[in-house]
């Protein structure tokens, strides 16, 4: 099994940030790899069980379904049914954490699952690095001031 | 039941944090509010259950245990057993976390407790203040990076904590003991040498006081091969942390500590020595006292704890009865109950044994000590017998032992003994050891019990060492009266 752990601190509070990308179809508004993302079935975006189905902007498609939502925790957990990626048994966990020493927001991305042998240093990269800390580099770009 | 969640981000490391917080008696290091902390009993600070007992700058004393501490998540959680302040059941976990895009580090404090009614509000703004928020500000201003712009922290720290350079990047010049060659006590010389920045693993100590022991008369005298001249002897010293070399966890410049290792090098005003050798010495035990006890002290507690287990009722003998290491041999052994049969030089010698726990001093000048140790235990012998002396003694030693009775021969100050034939042994079914301190105190983990265990006999008075002071250049003379054996007790070099 395959851990990838990306972390980074946000300069804007906590629940700033959870508001940014509490939803669960939001993610062509901060992750800059997708294009477009729709929830199936129109069901809303913050029932647990739902399935956003999204395009990356370098065409690959991809299904995933709401696990877990917590406004208390500010997580979200969510698994992939479907991708391009060549990974299974993929479930990750998205979750903020205040600092409260200074109005920032500490975020943690974490990731399991499994792969072919040989490629996990690789999609532990493209995930760790391409996904997720692109993502976070795009939340301070947006949300927040250095750093 | 008020809830309290405070966290900050520590502009180092999360490895370089957590080695400082894991330490639970190492706060009145970096947080202002603690004056002076000790672990209660013979337990060590990474021990969980320990119980750490501090004084506050403030005035009040409190009590806090123990309960939880995982290396792998970085995290600890501790509860307060007896305070001045109405914190009732108060519960609180530190965490920490890595910040994998910068070399940060996350770290969350958080509690519950209970307040009589009323008090909440003020309780929770003394806990959010004075504790959380002011350790966060304190720890954050100690390990800062000299030349980076403050982390987001808008108001100074409450108590102004030096930022400390972690090396100083350059050799020291200074002076040592050296020899150029083997020899008697006039080949020490007083030389000027220069430190060189610690390596990695390394940290690079202001020496304060030096321990002198027999090793070191050994190393001189060319009896270990192994460490060749040119060299400086001495294996033991206590001193101030000056500066630290990579990959040093846990340590701060400015940390009182001491060590005891090879190879040896401790006879000099600035060293660099491994990391792990390291003990923190409790604020409550001057530098002199620490350097006169850590090795001898750790000496005793191996031996009438580990290489041998000492009881209540036991009768023992040890040779040297008031010399530094024997003497606290007697005094820890009569605090565990032991009869305490010991050798001696001189009637003075005798008087001192008595007055630091040998109920039977026996002059070897003029007494066979195995008859008076089988007069002394009605015939049957002593459980162990303590002999540091070797060649001259070491077969009445054996004389002197019960059936199944342990020899210990844990130094050789008459010289190496004769070969021994292991087949005597079988008459009294006898055990024969011949440990080295060193691969007692070889793990980290045992070379802090250990020293904690010391600190905490001398803390309750049971080990009462009698130092005598010289100059660190002075070696040669401390060296010419530890052989011509006048003296009692422990001989520190003070660096000056």
């Amino acid at each position: 099994m395959v851990k990838v752990y990306t972390s980074s601190v946000i300069d804007a509070p906590a629940d700033r940030v959870w508001g940014h990308i509490r939803d669960f179809n939001g993610l062509p508004n901060w992750v800059p790899a997708v294009a477009d993302s729709r929830i199936e079935g129109g069901v809303p975006a913050d029932k647990v069980g739902c399935i956003r189905n999204f395009n990356l902007k370098d065409g690959g498609n991809l299904r995933e379904q709401l696990l877990a939502l917590s406004d208390y925790d500010y997580s979200v957990t969510y698994n992939i049914l479907v991708s391009p990626m060549g990974v299974q048994n993929y479930v990750a966990t998205l979750k903020l954490t205040p600092v409260t020493d200074g109005e920032r927001t500490f975020a943690e991305w974490t990731a399991e699952f499994d792969c072919e042998q040989g490629r996990e240093q690789e999609l532990a990269d493209d995930i760790g690095n391409g996904v997720f800390q692109a993502a976070f580099d795009n939340l301070k770009r947006q949300l927040g001031s250095q750093q | 039941m008020p809830k309290v969640f405070r966290s900050t981000i520590i502009d180092a490391p999360v490895e370089t944090v957590w080695g400082i917080l894991r330490d639970f008696n190492g706060h009145d290091r970096w947080h202002p509010a603690v004056e002076e902390s000790h672990i209660e009993g013979v337990r060590a600070g990474d021990q969980v259950g320990a119980v750490r007992n501090f004084k506050l700058a403030s005035g009040g004393q409190l009590r806090e245990q123990l309960l939880k501490l995982s290396d792998r998540d970085r995290s600890l959680t501790y509860c307060i057993l007896d305070a001045p302040i109405p914190l009732i059941g108060y519960v609180a976990t530190i965490s920490l976390k890595r910040v994998t895009d910068s070399e940060r580090t996350f770290w969350e404090w958080r509690s519950t407790f209970d307040a009589p009614p009323g008090l909440e509000a003020a309780l929770e703004r003394l806990v959010v203040e004075d504790v959380y928020e002011a350790g966060f500000a304190a720890l954050s201003h100690l390990l800062s990076k000299p030349g980076q712009t403050a982390s987001a922290v808008n108001e100074a720290p409450r108590v102004t904590v030096r930022p400390i350079a972690r090396t100083v990047a350059r050799p020291i010049r200074c002076h040592a003991v050296m020899i150029d060659s083997y020899g008697s006590h006039d080949v020490l010389r007083w030389r000027e040498v220069e430190v060189p920045s610690p390596t990695a693993g390394e940290v690079r100590l202001r020496q304060a006081a030096v321990g002198v022991n027999f090793i070191d008369i050994n190393v001189r005298a060319g009896r270990y091969p192994q460490f060749a001249p040119p060299l400086t002897p001495g294996v033991e010293a206590v001193g101030e942390v000056l500066d630290v070399g990579e990959e040093v966890l846990g340590i701060l410049p400015g940390d009182r500590v001491g060590y005891v290792c090879l190879p040896p090098g401790a006879y000099a005003q600035y060293r660099n020595v491994s990391a792990d050798r390291l003990v923190k010495i409790p604020q409550d035990i001057s530098d002199q006292t620490a350097a006169a006890v850590l090795l001898k002290g750790m000496t005793a507690e191996y031996l009438l704890r580990r290489a041998h287990r000492v009881r209540r009722g036991d009768a023992l003998l040890v040779h040297s009865a008031a010399g530094a290491t024997g003497m606290l041999v007697c005094q820890w052994a009569k605090h565990l109950g032991a009869t305490v049969i010991g050798t001696v030089g001189s009637e003075e010698k005798a008087r001192v044994a008595r007055d630091n726990g040998c109920d039977h001093p026996v002059l070897y000048t003029r007494e066979d000590f195995a008859a008076r140790v089988k007069e002394v235990t009605g015939g049957k012998g002593v459980s162990v017998v303590y002999d540091g002396v070797g060649r001259d003694t070491l077969l009445r030693s054996f004389e002197a032992l019960s059936m199944r009775g342990h020899l210990v021969s844990f130094g050789q100050s008459s010289g190496a003994p004769e070969p021994l034939d292991i087949g005597m042994l079988t008459a009294k079914s006898a055990k024969i050891s011949r440990p080295a301190v060193f691969h007692y105190i070889a793990d980290p983990a045992e070379l802090r019990a250990s020293a904690a265990a010391v600190f905490e006999q001398v803390r309750r008075g049971v080990l009462r060492p009698t130092v005598r002071l010289r100059a660190l250049s002075d070696a040669a003379e401390a060296h010419r009266e530890l052989e011509s054996r006048s003296t009692t007790g422990a001989t520190v070099l003070m660096c000056g």
